[in-house]
């Protein structure tokens, strides 16, 4: 099976690469047109700033490539909330595949600290994304705007409100945690993705 | 639930793990990989690589070491020691490291907060504060509590997060290495004035320390090293007294 990691300015393309290689698969990192459609499955990891990271996708020509994807894709934490309609870090249209805004977790009206950084649970799971995952289990998290539950949400997380923890819509997956840095549960997230 | 994250520190120097006590007199702790994934393994939930090698020759080995954590590891990791500009931190994420600790560097030019809050995210950027509690204020010190500075920890603090700042992780060098307890009403003070996360370090020596941590002290993540390095404290009865505490933990 060939793996592709989507090469392009985000800090955690190496990481998303480790975890793939602990797993005893080689995944290739690239911004290839030829090599991304030839790859049976595609990762979109992301950290970094929605509007300058959309701005990249944009002129490299990643954005509509992403858009035509046929092959199972999964979207991370960033390339999660760059798959919905529209961010307002940076008040900016996104890929549209998720018809839902990012919004910004409110401290003030919240209670709580920004970023969500840390380990939190996550529930009401559905498979086969979660599968061998239970109920209230922790996954690792750092984000400061979040994708709010929709159809397509299929796992839920609570900080503050409740929010997507996972999204999937045909072929697109997505979470907003860090599978790449959630330990051995993680690790069984993207082993579900692979299969 | 959020739950209050439990993280080994360990301090590299020449590519090995060192602990100070009160910052000087280092005993050997061991293979730097190897202690990271053993902690992962008993359940820490996230690990720091401090460097606190002078060397250029040093730097380089830690970056080495750096790539060889991210390879072996599947939870986050910071690094720091050394970083004083945005290449300092490119270089480390690019090995692999999730976020980088500052601590002198931001206090002699606090600038740097921001450059790597607006390059790489503010979840990035830890500033780390050593500070000692001096009659009634708590006053930050430079190069390891070397160089006294006239910086209140608290205004510092605040001026750290609105610069871009995304955690606080504030040791107490009057309560490092002595095994007291955490300075749990300076880490209440940090923890209801700042919205970003702190993390406590400095002061651990038996397990209610770090619930006192927690809960006197309103500290998101508790940061210990010689307690685990030496085996006083293993990671799983830790996390497992702590939730028959009641606190949250992964």
């Amino acid at each position: 099976m060939k793996v592709a990691i989507i090469k392009y300015n985000a800090g955690n393309v190496y990481s998303v690469s480790h975890a793939l290689q602990r797993l005893g698969i080689s995944p290739i990192v690239t911004d290839n047109k030829e090599e991304l459609m030839a790859s049976d499955k595609i990762i979109f990891p992301g950290v970094g700033e929605a509007s300058t990271t959309m701005q990249y996708l944009k002129t490299s020509g990643l954005d509509s490539l992403i858009v035509d994807l046929k092959q199972p894709v999964l979207g991370i934490c960033l390339g999660m909330q760059l798959l919905c309609s529209h961010s307002v870090e940076g008040n900016v249209d996104c890929l549209n595949i998720f018809e839902s805004r990012v919004e910004k977790f409110s401290k003030d009206s919240l209670s709580i600290k920004v970023p969500h950084m840390g380990w939190n649970t996550i529930k009401n799971l559905q498979t086969p994304l979660f599968e061998g995952v239970d109920e209230d289990t922790f996954f690792y998290f750092v984000h400061s705007y979040y994708v709010p539950l929709s159809k397509h949400t299929i796992a839920t997380c609570n900080y503050g409100l409740s929010f997507s923890a996972a999204i999937k819509k045909n072929n697109f997956h997505a979470t907003q945690f860090h599978p790449e840095k959630s330990g051995d549960l993680g690790s069984i997230v993207l082993e579900n993705f692979l299969k | 639930m959020l739950a209050k994250r439990i993280i080994p520190c360990l301090d590299i120097k020449d590519g090995t793990t060192v602990k100070g006590v009160h910052f000087v007199d280092f005993r050997d702790a061991g293979d730097p990989v190897e202690l990271g994934s053993r902690y992962s393994e008993e359940g820490a939930d996230e690990l720091v690589f401090l460097d606190i090698t002078a060397s250029y020759e040093g730097r380089k080995t830690f970056v080495d070491l750096v790539k060889r954590v991210a390879a072996a590891i599947n939870i986050p990791f910071t690094v720091g020691g050394g970083v004083n500009e945005i290449a300092d931190v490119e270089r480390l994420l690019n090995a692999g490291a999730d976020k980088v600790s500052i601590n002198s560097s931001a206090l002699r030019r606090p600038q740097l907060i921001s450059e790597i809050a607006q390059n790489f995210g503010s979840q990035v950027c830890v500033v780390a504060i050593d500070a000692k509690e001096e009659d009634d204020s708590w006053i930050c010190y430079l190069n390891g509590g070397r160089i006294r500075t006239d910086k209140d920890l608290f205004s510092w603090a605040k001026e750290a997060q609105e610069l871009g700042a995304g955690e606080i992780l504030f040791t107490s060098m009057s309560h490092d290495g002595v095994k007291q307890g955490y300075p749990n009403k300076a880490l209440a003070n940090l923890s209801s004035s700042l919205s970003i996360p702190i993390i406590a370090s400095g002061g651990a020596g038996e397990m209610s320390h770090f619930k006192d941590a927690f809960t006197l002290g309103m500290a998101d993540a508790a940061l210990a090293a010689s307690v685990f390095h030496f085996g006083e404290i293993k990671i799983g009865d830790l996390k497992s007294y702590l939730k028959k505490e009641g606190i949250i933990i992964r």
